[in-house]
């Protein structure tokens, strides 16, 4: 058994931030399933956004407004405001511990242009992603790192937590399971952070590595936490065709646009002012149509079409400094150089606005009126605060990581200060113990990937870009199915050391979870709101819809509830741009 | 086009000593190789101990060694590596560092080294709340360094660690180091000199090109590492000066 005051799950931005901060009043240890410097925040391109105002005016009032509104006001604003204010000082943070941001002529941090950034609420885009080249995440990641091993944090790194030990509303630390020798390990602690991050694997095509499959998220739910919003789900507008790596949305930041077969740039038609910086949901929609149209390059509208993206005039110097990793993915995987062909894209499946749900100081709740369970919180992708609402503006993600990591490390941080530890459940490991071992034993089920695969296909099919009733229903079928036949899966492999083949079997059984209640919650919402298109219900109805979805999975039914919306600043409007 | 890929494998707990396995396998020339790694664990053996997350070259997780060259798996199309119908791409583990399980080596040593560079910002103190000034030109000076994603190819690639002294500090380590010490904006240099200036440092560095060529990066790292080298001797000189 470990003994921590505080222990953080998931080693990415958010987690790392937490660990610094909690680990200055407690004693601190990170578990991750990867190495640190393996976690997805490291993927992340285009940039932070903050109204530090280097390049042009900005307010912070501007960003709070257009994070409300680019979540089709299903974001929390109270929380929202938060984040724009307290963005400013996280960036110089950042910038202080190291972050080697590209720069202005004057030597500030630099700043671009942005999907659904805008000036004077709405008025122009506006300069506001502060980034490093396209390799922000990279930058973050690395700098964050960096900062832990200066300031001592443990890490315990390929531990997978597979429970989670929750009594009477209080989290006394997790049970994970350790790759190198395949035992499992009780962390007793005041408090649990989870910074688990995203569950893009859920779908076939997506900008997610393979580790991003929900564990928080899953783990929490099976031990009666609600989770908020599942529904809604990002496709982001541009990954690569055919493979779903990610190009940053910062070539249009610099000036690429979107063409269709035409050689039209179709967002005239579908966001006249902000063109192709409009909100990735918008974009997704709009590629999608087009194809439909068959207006695709292709002209087939069949699943494998897709639309271009066209960089070339933005000429080699600027991708070269700008833009040079997106260059070298479009090299590498289509033998296609952005400075002379535009790049093939279609949308990608990409980033869970829904998750763990949390008040302002990441503690996650455990129900609709703001009650929180004591030393459990949450942060980064997997959690819900809400930040994005229906749907996430990008640079908002590296943000959130920080500011909310952030005040969720220093709560924890006070919390542990004072608090004893909290009594363990009677046999709180026998859960966990019981999973395992009957995945070891003997069994018809081989590994699961016709799961996966049946999984995977239902989600990009039903519970996609455009959605509908019927084919919800169904999903939701399919998905109950697959999880009855998950309960008969065995491991093939049933060594002990470095087994990572139960580590994906464990993964498959988290998706399959989330992916019910997320194809739950889709069918639930009778509109559309922000990433959640509905064919069926095209209109958004705040008078029945204003409000977040709550979703408990008790033993093999999702039951639902609802959450209301922080409205207090910004009267609800259609959205448009 | 179907080919055979020849994987070394090692268990520790039922093998003595690595093996070869070969699969036989269908791959698109335009796939990664990671994609048919992951088909082969998935449809033929689920035993295949890999590392691997982000699957577009970024993360460094799948560093091994394809044909006798360190590649990241998810960056190498099948085509570079396989030429015809039944070509046989041979795939070994990352070397100089112990085997943990097929594919999968202790990485303990190479952050080990790492860390004991002190890999990270240590500026003057400062007043006010903004940034740090830095010019696109200063900016320009330590860009080498940043792009280092830690897939420990150098380290494995490095001929010194492998022939002539193991306990060589290792390519990515200086690289990291010099990452800080060409920053603007960093005063450590001081602090990461004895980490550097010592025979199995910097010094056991014998130019040979080796971290360079298989960077998946394309960091200049040999010339980085002489770069550092020219610092270091200049610095002792003025030290020795006063």
């Amino acid at each position: 058994m470990f003994e921590y005051d505080a222990l953080i799950i998931g080693a990415g931005g958010a987690g790392l931030y937490a660990a610094l901060e909690a680990g200055k009043k407690g004693k601190t240890a990170v578990l991750s399933k990867l190495y640190p410097v393996r976690s997805h925040t490291g993927a992340a391109q285009g940039g932070i956004g903050a109204a530090l105002g280097n390049v042009e005016e900005d307010r912070p009032d501007w960003h709070a407004f257009d994070t409300v509104k680019g979540g089709d006001y299903l974001t929390d604003q109270n929380a929202a405001i938060l984040l724009a204010e307290d963005a400013v000082r996280a960036v110089y943070d950042l910038e202080n511990k190291g972050l080697p941001f590209s720069r202005t002529v004057a030597g500030l941090i630099d700043q671009r242009k942005f999907g659904g950034h805008t000036r004077n609420f709405g008025e122009a885009p506006v300069r506001r992603s502060c980034y490093a080249a396209d390799r922000t995440g990279h930058m973050i990641l690395q700098t964050l790192y960096q900062q832990c091993l200066k300031n001592g944090v443990a890490f315990y790194n390929e531990f997978i937590v597979i429970d989670v030990l929750i009594h009477e509303n209080k989290c006394g630390g997790v049970i994970a399971l350790d790759l190198a020798t395949g035992e499992l390990h009780l962390f007793r602690a005041k408090a649990v952070l989870f910074a688990t991050g995203g569950l893009g694997r859920m779908f076939r095509i997506t900008s997610n590595a393979y580790a991003n499959t929900g564990d928080g998220q899953a783990v929490l739910s099976r031990k009666g936490v609600p989770l908020e919003d599942m529904e809604f789900f990002q496709f982001h507008p541009t990954g690569m065709h055919g493979l779903g790596i990610l190009i940053t949305e910062g070539v249009r930041g610099e000036g690429g646009i979107l063409r269709n077969a035409r050689g039209e740039r179709f967002m005239e038609r579908y966001a006249p002012t902000l063109l192709d910086l409009a909100p990735r949901d918008m974009i997704a929609r709009a590629i999608h149509t087009e194809i439909r149209k068959l207006r695709g390059i292709r002209g087939d509208g069949s699943v494998n079409d897709y639309v271009h993206l066209d960089a070339a005039h933005l000429g080699e110097s600027v991708i070269g400094e700008k833009l040079p990793d997106i260059a070298e993915f479009s090299r590498t995987y289509l033998g296609i150089d952005p400075a002379e062909e535009p790049i093939p894209v279609q949308p990608t499946a990409h980033y869970a606005m829904g998750g763990i749900p949390t008040d302002l100081d990441g503690r996650v709740l455990f129900n609709a009126r703001g009650h929180a369970f004591a030393g459990l919180y949450a942060a980064g992708e997997c959690a819900c605060v809400s930040v994005h609402g229906a749907n996430r503006l990008g640079t908002n993600s590296l943000v959130e990581l920080i500011v909310y990591g952030r005040r969720a490390g220093r709560h924890m941080g006070q919390f542990v200060a004072e608090a004893d530890f909290p009594a363990l459940a009677p046999d709180a490991t026998g859960p966990a113990k019981n999973r395992m071992q009957k995945l070891k034993s003997e069994g018809d089920g081989a590994g699961g990937e016709e799961l996966r695969k049946k999984m995977q296909d239902t989600m990009t099919a039903s519970v996609g870009i455009y959605r509908n009733g019927e084919d919800m229903t169904q999903a939701v079928d399919t998905l109950q199915e697959l999880r009855e036949r998950y309960k008969e899966v065995r491991a093939v492999d049933q060594s002990k050391r470095f087994n990572t083949h139960v580590l994906e079997i464990l993964e498959l059984g988290n998706l399959l979870d989330l992916a019910l209640i997320s194809a739950t919650c889709a069918l639930k919402r009778t509109e559309s709101r922000g990433a959640h298109a509905r064919r069926d219900y095209p209109e958004r109805k705040d008078g029945r819809w204003l409000k977040h979805t709550l979703a408990w999975l008790e033993a093999d039914k999702v039951v639902l509830g609802d959450k209301p919306v922080d409205i207090s600043r910004w009267k609800p409007k259609a959205r448009t741009y | 086009m179907k080919i055979v890929v020849e994987i070394q494998r090692f268990n520790p707990e039922t093998d003595k000593e690595p093996h070869l396995m070969r699969y036989e396998v269908e791959a698109e020339p335009a796939s990664r190789l990671l994609t048919v790694l992951m088909k082969i664990k998935a449809t033929q053996d689920p035993s295949l101990g890999i590392r691997r997350s982000c699957a577009h070259g970024v993360c460094g997780s799948d560093a091994m060694v394809v044909n006798g060259k360190e590649r990241l798996a998810c960056k190498t199309l099948i085509k570079e590596v396989a030429e015809k119908n039944g070509a046989v791409i041979r795939i070994e583990p990352l070397q100089n560092l112990p085997v943990q399980r097929d594919l999968m080596v202790d990485q303990t040593r190479f952050f080990a080294n790492y860390l004991h560079v002190k890999p990270y910002f240590i500026p003057e103190a400062k007043s006010g709340n903004r940034e740090f000034h830095q010019t696109p030109s200063e900016r320009k000076e330590y860009e080498e360094g940043t792009k280092c994603i830690l897939c420990v190819s150098c380290y494995s690639a490095c001929p010194v660690i492998r022939d002539v002294n193991p306990d060589f500090l290792g390519p990515a380590a200086i690289v990291q180091a010099a990452r800080f010490n060409d920053d603007s904006r960093d005063r450590g240099i001081g602090k990461r000199l004895a980490r550097l200036d010592y025979p199995d440092g910097i010094w056991a560095c014998e130019s040979r090109f080796e971290c360079t060529r298989a960077c998946p990066r394309g960091i200049k790292i040999t010339k980085t590492i002489n770069l550092t080298k020219r610092k270091i001797k200049e610095l002792r000189e003025n030290q020795k000066m006063k």
